[in-house]
């Protein structure tokens, strides 16, 4: 019975995020907007990156990048998600919901519902590029509904670390001023260039990034097909982020509902 | 005309002011640039192993196009912190004032091309520390023309959009607009070394002729009037037009 009203309580708070989002385009254009635009201006200015030896075989440059695109753009759900989660502090209105007979982990998990969400319409978006663009999935169907688990989930161990910044902080100002952060760790990891032709220092750091291990999990389907050893290596990723995003939130929840 | 210039002045130094008062708005746009040279530099470096790149050296090939992005981006913010004012009512006060349209309008655009220094000069000591060629002193002068010159341009565009939608929530279209036009060039390799689309709006973008003059003092290590020119004409041209519409929004602004 308790169970059944919490998830009520995190769907609604979930469509709730979406809807924010949808209607707010200041949330949803750098989501799928910005991640596009990189994604063309690399393929296309680096598309020739393949011929370098050492590059990995792959139909085009396009199907490599793709893994890329989709992790930027679960990490700036994330963002989205958090200054989403900082304004409802600033407005009061998670105020309202802990004076509310609801569980207070309904509250992030409602948030966090609606980053996996989201996380399927990034998905979506750029399979469907993709493949609008020329790149193919070797791994077929499988390897779709693959990438889409992948990044769905992805997009709530994100959400995670945005959820206890905003948090932590209370201001959407704080969240946003972690922007270029997201490009920092991003450009250290093997997202969009293969490690072994990075320079030093930044592939001895991709080396030891999480976010190299979801994006070769996430890229794994599209370049050469399922494979057990990238999918675990994605979902280790993917766990270490989100461990990381729920207990960082969990203690920033607590501390802020014991300090008010 | 001297009232005008303290005009031009004032709303230049409010623009700076906000970037000492409102250091958190500031320090992304101010840090962006330089993250993204060393995060290409780090991840496309190598692309100067391809046959016919035009350089060996990719700090320096790729370092015009983060300046040029610096400066699209601030003169982006322009644009947001103009949709702030006319969202908390203070361009209208400020459109009451004896001041003419055209000179609240130049202290706009004036304010974008100071502040556009500031990334750029973070910018640049962090390229020179990890071994950008030195252009020489023309050659600096003329990159730092151009970029305060492409600011103006961004932040032209930032106002235009700014008095179109009254809105801070068209911030994502000025920032993907200035990034396009940046971006959309030959920002990673030279125009033959780019694939399919790109090369062909590289080739028509005004802004990769921009590029290219502001490039050449740190690849070619000197100055030519035949790649600096084209350069002149296409921050003109493009000036021409933005400034118009900017304009044209102003006198329609409160009406």
């Amino acid at each position: 019975m308790r169970l059944a009203a919490n998830a009520r309580v995190v769907a609604a708070l979930g469509r709730r995020s979406v809807k924010q989002t949808f209607r707010r385009p200041q949330f949803l254009a750098p989501i799928l907007l910005f991640p596009s635009l990189l994604l063309a201006v690399n393929t296309g200015g680096a598309g020739r990156a393949t011929e370098i030896p050492g590059f990995p075989e792959v139909a085009g440059f396009l199907d490599f990048e793709l893994a890329g695109a989709m992790l930027q753009s679960t990490m700036l759900v994330g963002v989205s998600g958090g200054i989403a989660l900082a304004l409802d502090i600033e407005i009061g209105f998670l105020d309202r919901l802990v004076a509310a007979p609801i569980s207070r982990s309904a509250m992030v998990l409602g948030r966090l519902a609606a980053t996996a969400a989201l996380g399927v319409v990034v998905a979506t978006w750029f399979v469907a590029l993709g493949l609008v663009f020329g790149a193919r999935v070797e791994a077929g169907v499988a390897g779709v509904a693959l990438i889409f688990v992948l990044v769905s989930l992805s997009a709530m161990a994100f959400g995670g670390l945005g959820a206890a910044l905003a948090l932590a902080a209370g201001r959407a100002s704080v969240v946003q001023g972690i922007f270029p952060l997201v490009f920092v760790i991003l450009f250290l990891s093997s997202a969009f260039f293969p490690r072994e032709l990075m320079l030093e220092p930044a592939a001895t750091v991709a080396l030891y990034n999480p976010l190299s291990l979801i994006a070769e999990g996430i890229r794994a389907p599209v370049i050469a097909g399922i494979s057990a050893g990238s999918l675990l290596e994605g979902l280790f990723g993917i766990a270490v982020v989100g461990g990381l995003g729920f207990a960082l939130s969990a203690l920033a929840l607590r501390r802020r509902l014991r300090t008010g | 005309m001297s009232g005008r210039i303290a005009t031009v002045r004032a709303l230049a130094f409010r623009g700076l002011n906000e970037v000492v008062r409102v250091p958190g708005a500031a320090i992304p746009s101010l840090l962006a640039p330089t993250i993204f040279l060393l995060g290409f530099v780090s991840m496309f470096g190598n692309l100067t192993e391809l046959p016919g790149f035009t350089s060996d050296d990719f700090v320096s090939f790729v370092l015009p196009v983060m300046m040029l992005q610096g400066a699209g981006f601030t003169g982006a913010a322009t644009g947001v912190n103009l949709a702030r004012d006319i969202e908390q009512g203070w361009f209208d006060r400020l459109l009451a004032s004896p001041a003419p349209r055209p000179v609240l309008l130049a202290g706009m655009i004036a304010s974008a091309s100071v502040r556009a220094l500031l990334p750029t000069s973070v910018l640049l000591v962090v390229a020179f520390a990890i071994g950008a060629d030195y252009p020489g002193v023309v050659g600096l002068l003329v990159a730092l023309v151009f970029v305060a010159a492409f600011a103006a341009l961004a932040a032209a565009w930032g106002i235009v959009l700014a008095l179109r939608f009254k809105t801070q929530s068209a911030a994502p279209l000025m920032q993907a607009g200035t990034f396009m036009a940046v971006m959309f060039t030959t920002s990673y390799a030279p125009l033959e070394l780019l694939t399919g689309w790109l090369r062909a709006v590289a080739t028509v973008n005004p802004v990769t002729r921009v590029i290219e003059a502001v490039r050449q003092g740190f690849v070619a290590g000197e100055v030519s009037w035949a790649l600096t020119w084209p350069g002149l004409v296409a921050v003109a041209g493009l000036g021409a037009v933005l400034v118009a519409l900017a304009l044209r929004g102003m006198a329609r602004s409160g009406r």
